[in-house]
């Protein structure tokens, strides 16, 4: 028994420093160096002026602007999370419905059906994106409350939808954040 | 299911079984000490590590001593782990100054991730400084998924070896693990997963200020860290404990559907290349073949309702009007707790992946899930994970399966059952039946504690049925060492932090101790020439016959649990 003491220490302490120690430092030195947006949180950065991260979402509930997914965290990007409602929990729904309601006061003549993306919370909180039918069915409401004409917005949703990756990966969709930046003419 | 879910799910199996090969003959490689590619660089560094920690590499052990080995790195990992949680306010590397973390929670995480569980009833981002989830997190990462090939190694040897004593050197065999295997992947899977925006740094977190702030609510605080680091090896390591709270469904955990794909890879990568490790090893890569196809068969199957449980709408939301069909701008299903990047297929696909395996990890909230889009994983992690499962762990849960099939066959024809030459007789059964007994055993009691005692029943999250789902998932996960979770019940108590301790620790444990006791009586015995009596255990039958006993033990077992909550839910919405 003893004379499997002193290898299980050393080996737990030797694994210790070359995976807990060498192994990360290696991984931040070569990602800092190769790709330093990315590692840091693929930060926004216009003109010296912070914005958010590319790949957080931030809460949107203003009609000028386009909304992201509810989030069930208030796209708290220090604490993270989902909502958790099984498919019949009664709570589910009456939050469903408070959105469609949202969604119906901000812009009472759209007659488009709503898409689920839109009314129900990300797995995260933090989802950075919609779906493209998310996208187009603000488009109205966004469009008439910075008077502007809907093609124009359209035009936009169209640059900022993101496509399969390579082709056939992933959904569509439209990043909101960058997606808000280009309206308020920050690109 | 559209044209581009077709693609997705067939890319995904086309790639797996395409590195199936060269990695599962690599690891054959390793583990009989021939010479790698890697050899001019690793060599060196193995032959420290022999020095230094005083291991002769070329003394064998018994599968006595090979287990009391194995315990001691794991119960001092254990200790180590928890000591870390508990000191982390004063030790350095902690810029976002997080206190000691409570007895009982320090407890479940070190069981855990000594286990391979990664069961997790912590937040990452608001509980673990960077040095905690460095020194304690990611090198159980690496060792206890060591661990678990290590001991499947030993029981190859076992089938393998005929009249003798010794099974290997588990410290060997966990060296050559993490520095030939491990590491050299986790290194490769970390920086591909940094160039797709997972973020690596030891930076504090950021604060920015937010386009449209509202009162109280002017700027947002972005938990960033060393995370790319740890999420290769946990996809790699059937770990599955996330960096951040909600594991890869977080941006800075998967942000592309790249990432996802690879990191699905990632999943089964080693599991299903250890099957043709496995051939390779017993000098029969007929065999290796045969248990990844009966895998495979399950997987599909079940991955199939998966899919189309989520994509179909939920009856509630059509009701109202919701738009839930699937189009090329729209994903459709239920898409509540799931990222609009991964979509329908790619968060399915990899739910039944994380729990066919032992990972856990997760890219959308499985408490979300359809009831029988939630069944899946749940019954995946009860039939013990061997569905590919765990590294090591998985495979060696399915030679139990392999045990109890052949000995029933033989039975059936009565005559002596024996495997690859080796005569399967009472004791090889006995050990078999204790790890498929054991999380059994440890799911249903547990489950049935929780839900009759108020400490249990007071953090269920969702009401009715769903909420015996989350106990009973709870259960099946810990009991099973897969981590993954119904994320709403409230699972951060003593209660459950000391419960599922326990669970994790017997799942862990006791298979992992009769595999080695399989291992040690295996290779004493005489090698059986094959005769016309000899069942192959490589045909279409036997592969049938195995898949049958898998599915009959599974459903016998779980059926009436799953019928009270998954099924009864599923009735509920679809009268």
């Amino acid at each position: 028994m003893k004379n499997k003491l002193r290898p299980a220490i050393t080996l737990l302490a030797l694994l210790t420093l070359f995976t807990g120690v060498i192994y990360p430092l290696v991984v931040t030195g070569l990602a800092q160096v190769v790709f330093p947006h990315q590692a840091n949180g693929s930060i926004i950065i216009v003109d010296g002026k912070v914005y958010g991260s590319e790949l957080i979402g931030q809460q949107f509930d203003n009609p000028k602007f386009f909304w992201g997914r509810p989030s069930a965290v208030g796209y708290n990007a220090a604490a993270s999370s989902g909502s958790n409602y099984g498919p019949t929990n009664p709570a589910l729904l009456e939050a469903v419905h408070a959105r469609i309601n949202a969604l119906k006061a901000a812009d009472p003549d759209n007659l488009l059906p709503i898409p689920v993306d839109l009314v129900t919370t990300s797995a995260s909180g933090l989802d950075p994106h919609i779906s493209v039918a998310a996208a187009l069915y603000q488009v109205r409401r966004v469009a008439s409350a910075r008077g502007v004409s809907e093609a124009e917005i359209r035009s936009l949703v169209e640059k900022y939808t993101e496509g399969r990756q390579l082709g056939f990966l992933g959904e569509p969709r439209v990043n909101v954040l960058l997606l808000n930046l280009a309206l308020d003419g920050i690109q | 299911m559209n044209t581009y879910s077709w693609i997705q799910l067939g890319f995904y199996f086309v790639v797996l079984v395409a590195l199936v090969k060269p990695l599962g003959s690599y690891m054959a490689k390793v583990y009989q000490g021939e010479r790698t590619f890697l050899d001019p660089v690793l060599a060196p560094v193995e032959r420290f590590v022999y020095h230094i920690s005083g291991i002769n590499p070329r003394s064998e052990m018994t599968w006595k001593i090979y287990a009391v080995a194995m315990l001691m790195l794991n119960i001092l990992g254990l200790i180590v782990v928890y000591l870390l949680q508990r000191l982390q306010g004063i030790l350095p590397l902690n810029p976002q100054g997080l206190g000691a973390v409570s007895p009982d929670s320090a407890w479940n995480t070190a069981v855990s991730f000594t286990s391979n569980t990664n069961w997790q009833g912590y937040g990452g981002e608001t509980t673990m400084s960077y040095l905690t989830q460095m020194l304690g997190m990611n090198v159980q990462n690496f060792v206890s998924a060591a661990t678990g090939m290590a001991v499947l190694v030993a029981l190859i040897r076992g089938i393998v070896r005929h009249t003798a004593k010794e099974i290997g050197n588990f410290w060997v065999d966990m060296t050559r693990s993490v520095l030939y295997i491990l590491l050299p992947l986790s290194l490769v899977l970390a920086l591909a997963l940094v160039s797709q925006g997972v973020v690596q740094t030891f930076s504090q977190y950021q604060t920015v200020s937010l386009i449209q702030p509202s009162a109280g609510n002017e700027a947002q605080v972005i938990a960033v860290g060393p995370a790319a680091s740890q999420i290769a090896i946990k996809q790699l390591g059937t770990n599955g404990g996330g960096f951040f709270g909600v594991n890869s469904a977080h941006p800075f955990e998967n942000p592309t559907p790249l990432s996802n794909l690879i990191e699905m890879l990632s999943i089964l990568l080693i599991p299903a290349a250890l099957c043709y490790t496995y051939g390779k090893m017993v000098g029969d890569t007929r065999q290796g073949w045969a248990l990844s196809a009966a895998m495979t068969v399950i997987f599909v199957m079940v991955l199939g309702l998966a899919v189309w449980s989520e994509q179909r709408c939920n009856p509630v939301f059509a009701a109202i009007g919701i738009d839930q069909t699937q189009t090329n701008i729209n994903p459709g299903g239920n898409m509540e707790g799931k990222e609009v990047r991964f979509g329908i297929v790619n968060s399915a696909l990899w739910a039944t992946a994380t729990t066919a395996a032992s990972n856990g990890s997760v890219n959308s909230m499985h408490d979300s899930y359809m009831p029988l889009g939630g069944l899946v994983p749940m019954w995946l992690m009860q039939l013990g994970e061997i569905i590919y499962g765990g590294v090591g762990s998985g495979l060696y849960g399915m030679l139990a399966f392999v045990i109890i099939a052949v000995f029933v066959s033989g039975l059936m024809v009565g005559r002596t059952p024996e495997y690859l030459g080796k005569k399967i007789e009472a004791y090889e059964m006995k050990m078999a039946s204790i790890m498929i007994l054991v999380p059994v055993v440890v799911v249903l009691v547990g489950t049935a504690v929780a839900v009759i005692s108020p400490a249990g029943k007071a953090m269920i999250f969702n009401p009715s049925a769903h909420g015996f789902s989350e106990v009973l998932y709870a259960f099946s996960s810990a009991g099973n060492n897969n981590g993954s979770a119904f994320a709403g019940l409230g699972a951060n108590t003593p209660f459950y932090n000391t419960a599922l301790g326990i669970a994790m620790l017997f799942a862990r444990y006791w298979l992992a101790i009769p595999t080695l006791a399989i291992a040690g009586s295996l290779v004493r015995k005489k090698k059986v020439p094959e005769s016309a009596g000899t069942l192959p255990t490589h045909t279409p039958l036997f592969i049938a016959w195995l898949i049958g006993v898998i599915i009959i033990v599974g459903a016998l077992s779980f059926l009436p649990a799953l019928a009270l909550g998954p099924i009864v839910e599923h009735l509920m919405i679809f009268r």
